[in-house]
């Protein structure tokens, strides 16, 4: 390991801007000319729009514009596609409404955007936005998945009946009957995975601007992946050939999910500010943002593990119902299928398994992938089954576990995937012992003195990550190929600049993926620059999100960086007079094997700008591209033990330990991946513990500001322990799996099984999330009853 | 119109402003000083926080007229002679920042409690950031950087 590459907790490259306060933000960037867009959004969940009279907002001071839904379908501006198509277990595609990012007769969502006022300045525009007089007629709304399921439901889409958008299975319905038919034990848990507001902390914000001169159009907007965007917005909505559309993703202030969607109001700015030929800017305010970006999670879900005598794992069986929010957003249909189903083996060898998902419309925001996607839901809904079933046999959560970990790879699930690597046993060992597991009852019994009742729960999970190898994707039903790009330019004077599709926003790509290229070709990192969020610089990509960024972009940059090498070698070997056969290269240096000869990567570098002493057949330059699409997705694993301890008289939860032992294959930067690590926990943390998005009855958004939706603060959260078992992924060149999405994957089942065990003693069996200091202290006080 | 006289970071600024126009609107929109960032309309978030006579405030629920006349230091004042103030230098070195949204508020906040406690634990810590929002780091982090950077600050603002 040198001191900057793989393996080094090297400073991150990108600290510099953010803590002098000159990074660049979307809405740090003003363009000549800007207008300002204020978008007028529905105060109902469900209302047909009876007129617009814009006369008074048009003549306010400033307005350039008032547009409506109709302005924009005349301009043939089509609906928003949604990215992966499911299929319902009787062969029939899902349901596909149209999403158009101005309404045009009906409002779905308390937040629908309405119409768009366009001013010279932000007030103006704001201003003259409470001049549009919209008229409603208020419908009834079916704002939870139970309203939307029920006779005679309002319906979301007219042409979509029940409200239901598809009913999927997967696996073998007929091997679990069978399973649990001759089961010894049987443990079934209802529970509800609640829905979850993302809270990025910047708020989504997006500029259009059109040049006339060379007809191209600009979009700069919070995105986690501008070339998907590109693509949504060029190709399906707005008809903009690629050539002459550029997305901009820029600095952008986290996203954990909410920022891979394209939105309504990226089309919006587009289309007005090419309309009126000025720039077009909208910032949300954080009230838009909790009305208008995806939420996510949101599920109802009946399981049921079948099991041997000794607590061998026979069948399961999961039936769930998946709230989508009013419209498809961009993978709203990936989240509670592909992304949540295959997962439902987890770390164990359960031979058989079925799953069926009932995907639901209601009058609420869209629902789309949050940190984890699916993987949380399969996390929380197994290892609560597990804790279950252990507590009924009588048997250690650990040794239970232990029973039917998976142990042998490749092992194929009956779910669809097939795991490459990892080690169970060892994450497990390695947690309970930063934990002190065995010192518990201890602790317990100390506790109790002090009136306090002391819990320790834990979780052992495996997700998914590195979406995705594309054909498999195709043949589920995306509609996108899920490889990655990476270029390497190695300059003149051997300085180099890496261009990548994925997106940094937060992750610090601009160091992890420098230290790949201070590993592979010996440059120092202060001689990389790393360039991504902008369609026009990196040639094609899929963005960030699903953990995939060092597992398929970081194997894009690394295949580049060996075409870079071998090119390099037959320029060496010319210079040197031998054959590229005999030229060895390490550490920036192309050596004659078993000689002293050598040029250094510089060398070469200049000799491939500069010619003139050349191989006949060889171009020159030294810029390389590779497209990566990896051969199977990653399998990151780990073991989350919480200790808490539960005050009975209010019911307060105190978080006294959180130790975490995770596989994440080989890790480039530790601490980046204990950061990853960290932020994933504080969210996992959060729904295990505060958050919840609640709309009440009417289908107003109950939980619509900081001032009522909890989010984790730092006196609500502890220090983490946290430890590394490394089993490399076998089928990608680097063995990286992937940590942006672990935490919040492992922890919330720890935190609720912790909390359980706290509360056994009085016959609690199940809490539901969040586990807030008022519904502990009704469970304790029911449970006493 | 009202006209308000300021300094901000050292230099002297007067500047028309409306009535209602906020403090994070005086410097983002009319200084371009871009690093103090708005992440709520509720005053929860704290990523606008600034130094206003050397007390951190939230600068999207301050109006400009009234800090005519104060001191106001936002994170683009901090670094000298193309070095890292301590407490930034602080952040850098724990990782104490991700995205990067809400670090020019946790910086400035984290100022304002190292002017008044040059050794904080951790609870004191994590107690006095109630008012800032993070949502990358799980505040881990942070909190180590805002106790290194006070004690590398030993007492100074």
């Amino acid at each position: 390991m040198s001191e900057t590459g793989i393996g080094a907790a090297l400073r991150r490259k990108e600290d510099a801007r953010f803590l002098t306060g000159t990074g660049t933000f979307t809405d740090d960037i003003s363009r000549p000319g800007q207008l300002y867009a204020h978008i007028v959004r529905s105060p109902y969940a469900h209302a047909k729009i009876t007129a617009i009279d814009t006369t008074e907002a048009a003549a306010a001071p400033g307005v350039a514009a008032v547009l409506t839904g109709k302005d924009m379908a005349a301009d043939g501006v089509n609906p928003l596609p949604c990215g992966w198509q499911i299929h319902s277990r009787d062969g029939s595609p899902m349901a596909e409404p149209g999403h158009p990012a101005l309404a045009v007769d009906t409002v779905r969502h308390v937040g629908d955007r309405v119409a768009v006022v366009v001013a010279e300045t932000r007030h103006q525009a704001r201003e003259a936005g409470a001049l549009v007089e919209v008229t409603y007629e208020a419908l009834p709304a079916a704002a939870s998945i139970t309203a939307a399921l029920a006779d005679g439901a309002p319906l979301v889409h007219e042409d979509v009946p029940g409200n239901l958008c598809f009913d999927w299975e997967i696996g073998d319905a007929a091997a679990v009957d069978e399973a649990f038919a001759e089961a010894a034990h049987v443990v079934e848990l209802d529970l509800v995975n609640q829905r979850l507001i993302p809270n990025a902390i910047e708020p989504r914000a997006a500029i259009g601007e059109y040049d006339a001169a060379s007809d191209m159009t600009t979009l700069y907007t919070t995105s986690q992946n501008p070339h998907l965007i590109r693509l949504l917005l060029g190709a399906f909505v707005m008809g903009l050939p690629e050539h002459k559309l550029r997305v901009v993703a820029p600095d952008v202030g986290g996203g954990f999910g909410s920022k891979i969607f394209h939105y309504p109001e990226e089309v919006i700015v587009t289309w007005a500010a090419r309309r009126l030929g000025r720039p077009v800017k909208w910032t949300a305010t954080r009230s838009e943002s909790f009305q208008s970006d995806a939420h996510g999670r949101d599920h109802v879900t009946h399981g049921e593990l079948a099991l041997a005598e000794d607590g061998t794992f026979l069948g399961l069986r999961v039936s769930t119902k998946a709230n989508l929010g009013a419209y498809l957003s961009t993978f709203g249909s990936a989240v509670p299928t592909y992304l949540y189903g295959t997962l439902f083996a987890g770390c164990y060898k359960t031979p058989a398994i079925y799953g069926n998902v009932k995907a639901v419309f209601t009058h609420t925001v869209p629902v789309d992938a949050y940190r984890g996607a699916g993987r949380p839901e399969a996390a929380f809904m197994l290892e609560r089954l597990v804790d279950l079933a252990a507590r009924k046999l009588s048997m250690s959560p650990v040794v239970i576990r232990r029973r039917n970990f998976i142990e042998a790879f490749p092992y194929a699930t009956p779910v669809a995937l097939e795991y490459d690597a990892g080690d169970y046993h060892a994450t497990l060992d390695m947690a309970l012992q930063l934990a002190d597991y065995d010192g518990f009852e201890a602790r317990r019994e100390e506790a109790r003195g002090r009136g306090k009742l002391r819990g320790i729960g834990l979780s052992t999970f495996v997700e998914a990550c590195g979406i995705a190898p594309s054909a498999v994707a195709g043949a589920l039903g995306a509609r996108a190929g899920l490889y990655e790009s990476g270029q390497i330019r190695v300059h003149p004077t051997g300085s180099v600049t890496v261009y990548t599709g994925t997106h940094s926003h937060g992750q610090g790509h601009e160091t992890t993926f420098a230290q790949l290229v201070s590993e592979h070709l010996g440059v120092d990192v202060d001689a990389v620059d790393v360039v991504h969020g902008d369609s026009a610089k990196s040639s094609f990509g899929m963005g960030t999100y699903g953990s995939r960024s060092l597992a398929v972009g970081g194997n894009a940059i690394y295949m580049a960086m060996q075409k870079v090498i071998e090119k390099g070698r037959k320029i060496a070997a010319h210079l040197m007079e031998a054959s590229p056969d005999d030229v060895e290269f390490e550490r920036g240096v192309f050596r004659v094997a078993g000689t002293d000869k050598e040029k250094t990567l510089g060398e070469v570098a200049l000799t491939a700008y500069v010619p003139h002493d050349y191989p006949e057949d060889l171009e020159p330059g030294l810029d390389e591209t590779a497209f990566y699409d990896p051969k199977n997705f990653t399998f990151p694993a780990g073991a989350h033990v919480v200790e808490v301890e539960v005050d009975p008289e209010t019911g307060t939860v105190e978080l006294v330990n959180v130790s975490c032992a995770d596989d994440v294959g080989t890790v480039v930067n530790p601490m980046i991946v204990d950061g990853q690590m960290h932020g994933g926990l504080a969210q996992g943390i959060g729904q295990a513990l505060l958050e919840r998005a609640v709309y009440d009855d009417s289908g107003q958004l109950v939980t619509g500001s900081y001032m009522n939706y909890t989010m984790p603060r730092a006196a609500d959260l502890p220090s983490f322990t946290l430890g590394t078992h490394v089993t490399e992924c076998t089928h990608n060149p680097l063995g990286v799996k992937g940590v942006g999405e672990v935490g919040s994957i492992g922890v919330p089942p720890a935190v609720i099984n912790a909390v359980v065990d706290a509360l056994a003693h009085l016959g609690v069996t199940h809490v539901e999330m969040p586990a807030t200091p008022e519904k502990v202290w009704r469970t304790i006080r029911d449970a006493q009853a | 119109m009202p006209t308000v006289t300021l300094t901000v970071n050292e230099r002297a600024h007067t500047t028309d402003v409306e009535s209602r126009t906020l403090l994070v609107e005086l410097l983002r929109d009319l200084l371009g000083l871009t690093g103090t960032h708005v992440g709520c309309d509720t005053s929860q978030c704290g990523a606008c926080t600034v130094l206003v006579d050397g007390r951190s405030v939230k600068s999207c629920t301050t109006l400009a007229v009234d800090v005519a006349g104060s001191a106001v230091t936002t994170i683009e004042g901090l670094a000298a002679n193309g070095k890292l103030h301590p407490m930034q230098a602080a952040f850098k070195e724990h990782h104490g920042l991700q995205c990067g949204y809400c670090t020019p508020g946790m910086v400035m906040s984290a100022l304002d409690l190292a002017g008044r406690n040059a050794d904080p634990s951790e609870a004191e810590v994590r107690e006095w950031l109630e008012g800032n929002l993070c949502r990358c780091t799980g505040y881990h982090n942070i909190v180590k950087a805002v106790q290194e950077g006070a004690r590398a600050m030993g007492g100074a603002s």
